[in-house]
This record gives structure tokens, sequence and C-alpha cells, in this order.
């Protein structure tokens, strides 16, 4: 756009600027993951098979994907109910209840770990304890994770001003066939986005699940725990392994993500 | 100032929004651009502007080559579409923008913008925010933002197609008032012939990347071109193959010479009209007549009459 | 449905929040003010602060700049750009302090050239403010895109044909459009670089009274069983995360007007 001499200038502006973010994106970001993953088989691959297939590194994983999982059905679940009734229905302190779903991004997770530890730790109030035991883990991981389901559902059920479903209903649809016709089919990008960032950031959590879980290898020690484990006993190279794994995940969530929002623009 | 346009395309991908287009825009005028959605008069405005560069071709304002300009420096004035107003700035400020870049003195910057306020009839407006405005007064406002820098040329982009009909029709005759009273060189772009028709010298019709026709008003309703013109710039009809204005074709109830025997089909009333639709032969002919003369003929749908050709004979 | 709901938030979110709150006052105001006021403590809150502002200082230049890059020009692998720019998102807070330390740790090439020319990175305020700015690294940029899309070029060309350099264009209009937006995405970042526990405990070798966070703080003093530290810091930290949650409800509806 613009002139053949502004067009030059312009370019060479974002040639520029496109030059400097790349290198502060390099030096924080891209080198740093990159180095990960090639620490990780800098021993040979059969030392990074070796580090990701010990008993304590299997397990660690498997009770993260499994957690993980959990807690993003939980959340899509109770996001998508709490998105609705934020947006459809009408109750006093909605405000107050809306700007308490960010809290969970708002508290830092080691304070956020403090307080489920006192809630549901072995001096809870309640009398419910948790701690050193999977739902503690649980727990940490829904409390964290809430807000992404809902502030994703939430724009979606914003913009669907109702005349879809006063159509469905003219058309003689009852409410749960025009729910699960035009409601949920709607609602599918926004929960998909949400559930790939939930699982995201379950399957990376670290502060929050660190005073509630005990850390017991074998039972409630998530990977993200186990790796700092492995750092704290100098053994970088398999924190590299078990780390180059996370970061795989996270790369097929962030593709699984980019799709999602691709189908959502699609669909207009 | 002239504007004069020379050999100018424009490619979009594979889509060639410009083609070769040259034109001549005299200085002080009221030009239209008009043509159909997609038919690239918009692009030349953008280029004219320098908002858009040309792949190939020349522009020329006010005698001297602004091809490599940036948009800064060729002092245009531009109306966009749907206003592109400063949100977060007061009318006046809007208004004064043009003059604060320009490091105008603060009591000129003030006068001037009193004078266009006062122009553009917003004078009780200058402290709210565009959002507080109607889209009528939003266009005004940007039209004061744009002749506050005393543009040599003033282009505006479809101006009055985000509004509704009553303040399009408002507002197309104040801006032929403001452009008698202002005289600054003035291009708008329109796919509407009655607005085109109303407010301009000269129309400029384009379509398809290209120049089709350049006149005024009367010579291309009169004396179009090409079908495409006829057809843009008013209705249309076929009687014998041949395309013709339904306001030229006459009915009587009597045979006559070079009349055409037809039936009735339908008689419908349109305000101060009435459109009659005949058969003639094969070819479904519609014809324009004013109330009173369809009120002489008393017509039913299946009387038979006579219709002939009382204009001029247009090449099709 | 409204009490289920209801019932779930109240279980995570309000009952924790107003315990620690009940907690940290058990026995009254002073033990806090004592607690909040050891040397240690004191030192935790100033790293936390000036890691937190250099964060936000840099990612918003960052996040303007790449918002701009994204939104308003063209190259070859924007997607790719803009994907990775997301990236720090889905990384696991431990991942990235190791990734940190096997660039820039005190073993590595990098790491013992920069310490030769007395730069230490890794066990360091520089290690702890590189770990802060990657965790909280999209989060300006990923407000500001969706708002320069939305607003457009319009303005933009509008103060260009009336004169203005494209400097002056982006200070007078393009930035004024987007200051809610940016508020908003630096209020987030520097909410991150409070709370960022993590990515900064793996990075910053955590030496109490030296590069101990207020985060660090909280989780050391409540392994050394003295709770009534860990809550009063523990109390600070979720009334700044309160202050910043009203702080954005107080954006958000400006952005919308």
């Amino acid at each position: 756009m613009m002139s053949a001499t502004g067009g030059a200038r312009r370019r060479s502006g974002t040639a520029v600027g496109l030059g400097l973010a790349t290198l502060y994106l390099s030096l924080v970001v891209l080198v740093p993951l990159a180095t990960v993953a090639w620490r990780s088989t800098s021993h040979g691959t059969d030392s990074f098979w070796h580090s990701v297939t010990t008993p304590e590194a299997l397990a660690a994983l498997r009770l993260t994907m499994g957690a993980a999982a959990i807690v993003v059905v939980v959340n899509v679940v109770m996001g998508s109910l709490i998105a609705w009734i934020l947006v459809r229905d009408d109750f006093i302190g909605k405000r107050l209840v809306d700007t308490l779903i960010d809290l969970p991004f708002a508290l830092p997770t080691i304070v956020a770990g403090l307080v489920l530890v006192s809630l549901y730790g072995p001096t809870s109030p309640l009398g419910i304890n948790l701690a050193y035991a999977r739902s503690g883990v649980l727990v940490a991981l829904l409390f964290t994770t809430l807000p992404f389901v809902v502030r994703t559902v939430q724009p979606v059920l914003l913009e669907m001003d109702g005349e879809m479903e006063q159509a469905a209903a003219s058309l003689g649809a009852s409410r749960l066939t025009i729910f699960r016709r035009i409601v949920l089919p709607n609602l599918y990008p926004g929960i998909a986005a949400g559930a790939a960032l939930a699982f995201a950031r379950a399957s990376s959590e670290f502060g929050a699940t660190v005073l509630i879980s005990g850390n017991i290898p074998f039972k409630t020690q998530v990977a993200s725990v186990h790796i700092f484990g492995l750092i704290e006993s100098d053994n970088a190279t398999g924190a590299a392994a078990v780390s180059t794994v996370l970061l795989v995940i996270a790369l097929l969530v962030l593709l699984a993500l980019d799709v999602a929002q691709r189908w959502a623009v699609r669909r207009g | 100032m002239a504007i004069s346009v020379r050999h100018l395309s424009k490619r979009f991908g594979t889509f060639a929004a410009l083609d070769d287009v040259s034109v001549e825009i005299p200085t002080g005028q009221l030009t239209a651009l008009l043509g159909p959605s997609g038919g690239g008069k918009s692009t030349l405005l953008r280029i004219i502007a320098g908002l858009e560069a040309p792949d190939s071709g020349q522009v020329e304002i006010g005698g001297l080559d602004a091809t490599s300009l940036p948009p800064q420096r060729r002092n245009v004035g531009f109306v966009f579409q749907h206003y592109a107003a400063f949100k977060h700035m007061s009318v006046r400020k809007n208004v004064a923008f043009g003059l604060e870049i320009r490091k105008r003195p603060k009591a000129e910057v003030q006068r001037r913008v009193d004078e266009l306020l006062e122009l553009v009839h917003l004078e009780q407006f200058g402290d709210r925010l565009p959002a507080q405005l109607s889209g009528g007064q939003r266009q005004r406002m940007a039209l004061a933002r744009a002749l506050a820098v005393e543009p040599n040329v003033l282009l505006l982009d479809e101006p009055f197609g985000a509004l509704d009909a009553q303040v399009r029709k408002e507002l197309r005759v104040w801006l032929r008032r403001l452009h008698d009273e202002v005289h600054v060189t003035t291009v708008f772009v329109t796919h509407d012939q009655e607005e085109a028709m109303e407010v301009a010298d000269e129309i400029v019709v384009i379509n398809h990347g290209r120049v089709e026709q350049v006149g005024t008003p009367d010579e291309l309703y009169d004396q179009p071109a090409s079908a495409f013109v006829m057809g843009f710039l008013g209705p249309v009809t076929k009687l014998g193959g041949r395309m013709v204005r339904p306001h030229d074709l006459e009915l009587t109830d009597q045979p006559a010479p070079g009349a055409q025997a037809a039936t009735v089909l339908r008689v419908t009333r349109l305000g101060f009209e009435v459109r009659v639709d005949v058969k003639v032969g094969d070819e479904e002919v519609w014809v324009q007549l004013t109330r009173g003369e369809a009120a002489k003929l008393s017509l039913k749908p299946g009387d038979s009459v006579f219709v002939m050709d009382a204009g001029k004979e247009i090449a099709g | 449905m409204r009490i289920v709901a209801f019932g779930y938030l109240g279980l995570l979110l309000v009952l924790p929040l107003g315990l620690v709150g009940l907690r940290t006052f058990e026995h009254g105001v002073s033990p806090v003010l004592h607690a909040l006021s050891q040397p240690n403590a004191v030192h935790a809150l100033q790293v936390t602060v000036v890691i937190a502002v250099i964060a936000v200082i840099g990612n918003t230049v960052f996040g303007v700049g790449v918002a701009v890059l994204i939104v308003r020009h063209t190259f070859p692998g924007k997607r790719l750009f803009s994907a990775l720019v997301d990236l720090p998102l889905a990384v696991s807070p431990v991942v990235t302090g190791l990734a940190l330390i096997l660039v820039y740790g005190p073993t590595t090439s990098l790491g013992a050239w920069l310490g030769r020319h007395g730069v230490h990175v890794i066990f360091a305020l520089p290690g702890m403010v590189l770990a802060t700015i990657f965790v909280s690294l999209p989060l300006v940029v990923r407000e500001i895109v969706p708002v320069l899309e939305e607003i457009g070029t319009d303005q933009e060309q509008a103060a260009w044909t009336l004169g203005a350099s494209a400097r002056q264009a982006f200070s007078r209009v393009t930035l004024p459009a987007i200051r809610w937006a940016l508020a908003y995405g630096v209020v987030l970042t520097l909410a991150r670089g409070l709370g960022e526990y993590g990515a900064v405990a793996v990075v910053s070798g955590r030496l109490v009274g030296k590069t101990q966070t207020a985060n660090l703080f909280v989780e050391e003093r409540f392994q050394n069983f003295d709770q009534p530290s860990a809550y009063a810091m523990a109390f600070v930290l979720a009334s700044i995360a309160v202050t910043v949650l009203l702080a954005i409800n107080l954006l958000r509806p400006a952005d919308e007007a």
C-alpha cells in the first residue's frame, strides 16, 4: 500500500521491526526451547528413551495427562454452564461473579496452592483432606484452568442473540432439541479452543500443585514436578528429555487450537 | 486543481481493478466516478489520494507528477464511506487535526475550525465525541476535517453510502450547494446513478476496470456510448430487439404509423408514474406513462393497444 | 443449574480465598505486620516488583510492535511467527526455567562467556527477568491484535491524507484507539510477572534474601512451618491479584464503548 517510495520505506520498516521482534523472541523463547530439544538427545536417542521411560517419568507423565484430561472434561461442562448463566441468566452480583472468574489467572500459582491447602489440606475447616492425594492434584488443576472455557464460550453466547433459537422454536423444536442442534454446535469452536488452552495449562502446571500434592513419586508427582526434581539433582539431560515430551504435547495443543480457531472463522 | 490520470493499471492478485485508465478531471468541477461495485472506481480514487500504489501509469495533480508522493504530501482531502472519525477526539479536535499537524498557530486553528463547523452546520456539536453524532453529522464532520487543510482536491469515497435514504438525499443537495460555495475540485465515487446525475457536473462511468464514457449527465443519459451506460444510467426496455427508455415509448388506442399492436398484461401504479407491461409479439415490453396519460387510456389487462418509440434511436 | 454453578465457584474460588484472609488475621494484625517487615520479606517484595516492572516494559514495547506487524504488515511466515509468539502460553514454567538454564547457565559456553564479562544470568536477577518475560510474553500482543483488526485502517489513512506522518498517525490516532486494550494487556502482564513461581524458582537458585521473590518466600516459609509468614505474604499477593481483577473489570467496559 501507499506510493512506490512510501512502499519501499514501509517494507524496510517491516523488515527492521520483524528483525528486532524475532531477536527478542529468539533470545527469550525460541533458542532456549530449541536447546531443550537438542539437549534431550545430546547423549543419543537411547538415553532420551531411557529418560522418558523410567518408571518414575512414565508415572508422572501418565498422571499429568490423565489429570489434565479429567480436568478438561469437568471444566468443559462446568465452564460452559457458568458461561451460560453469566450470559443468559440474571441475578444480583452477576458482575462480581463475572469478575471472580478471572481470579485463577490473576492469583499467583503458589498462593493458589497455599489457598487450596488451607481449605482442602490437613487442617481443612470442611474436614476434607485431599493433601498428598491425587484428588488434591485434580482440585489444584481445576482451579487454575477454570477460566479458559468460560472465557472462550462467553463471547460466542453473547453474539448469539437468540434469534436462531427463536427461529428453531417457531419451527417446532423442543428446548432440548434447540440446545442440542442449534446452541451446542455453535459453541463447539469456543469449547474446543477453551479445552485446548485448559489442557495446555493443566499439563504444564507446577506452582499450584507443589504444596497440595506432596510430590510423592508414583502417586502425586506430576511431570513438571518430576522435571524440577531432575533439575535439582543435576540431571539436565533427563530433565530436557521429559521437557521435550511436554513441549511436543504443547505444540500439538497449539496446533489443535489453531485448527479450532480457523474452524470458528470459517463458520463465521 | 485539475487531476490528470494516465494509463493507470492496478491488479489485486489476478483481479484487474484498473486496466489502462486515463481520465482528465478539470479544475473546480464536481466529478462523479460512477459504476457498479467492484468496477474499480474506489481503487482509482485511492490511487489519486496516494492510499494505493498503481502497478503502472501516472497521476498528476495541478500539473505536478504526484505518482510517487506519499498521501501526506499530496494535500488532498479524503472522505471515507464509514467516516473514519477519530473516535477518541471531539468534533473540534477532529476538524483541527490536519491544521495541528501543520503546526498552525492556535488562534488560527480556532478561527478556522469555527468557520468550518459553521459551514457544515455543526456549531453546537463541537465538544461532542463522534459516537454522540448521527451518521449524517459524522459525515459532515469528516467533510469539515478534510476541507480544513484547504486541500487541492477533495476526494469522497461513497460518502453517503452508509446513510439511510432520506439523509442521503438531503446531504446530496447540501454537497452540491457546498461545492458551489467552496469551488474546490471534487471527485466522488458512487454506485448510485441518481446521485451522480443530481450532483455532478461531469460523470466518469467505470466498469470492469475501464472507463466506459465521460460526459455531462445529460450527454450520458441522452447519448450513451454503450448498452452498459444506457442500462446503468436509467431504466431500459427492449422493443423489436432495440434498447429504449420506457418513458420514450407511447401508447395509443388507435393504430398509427410506426406503431405496433400490443396486448396489456399488467398496470402498476408507482405514485406519480404508471408502469404498463405489454406484450408485442413474443416480447414483453414495459412502458412508463404519467398518471394523466394512463387515466386517459383507462387501461386494463387484456386491452389491445399500439406502442411506438418516440425517442431517439440508440445503438444497442 | 444456577446452584450447581454457584456451588462449584464457591468451593473452588470464594471459600479458599476467604480462608486465606481468615488464616492471615487469625491472631490479629500485628503478627502480620511483623511477618511482612522481616528483612527477607521486604527484600522478596522488592525483587518481585523490580522483575515485574522490567518484564512489563519489555513486553509492552515488544507487544505493541508485534501486534502492529501482525495486523498491519505482510511478510512471509506471518502465521508461523504469530503462532510462535503464543508458544509460551503452552510451555510449563519448569520447562521454561530449564530452557533458560541450558542456554544461559554458568556451565554453558554462552553463560561462561557472559560470566567472564561480569554478567551472571542464572541464579541472578537477569535470569529471573528473562523467565518472567518468557511466561508473560504473549499477553500484550493477544489483547491488542483483535482491537487493531477491528478498528481497521480507515482512521490511520484519514490521518495520512491530513498530512500526518506514519509516526504521528500512530501516536495520535492508533495508540489512543488501542489504549484500553493496551492497558488491559499491561495489567495482565504485571499480574503474571508478580505471580510467576515455577520458572523463577528454577532459574533463581532460591537464595533467601538474594534471589528470593515474594512467591518463593511463600513456598519456603510454608515448607519451613512458618505458616504466619507464608500466609501474610500470600495475603499481600492475593490482595494485589484482587486489585488487578478490579482494574481489569474497570477497563473492560471502557474497551467496549
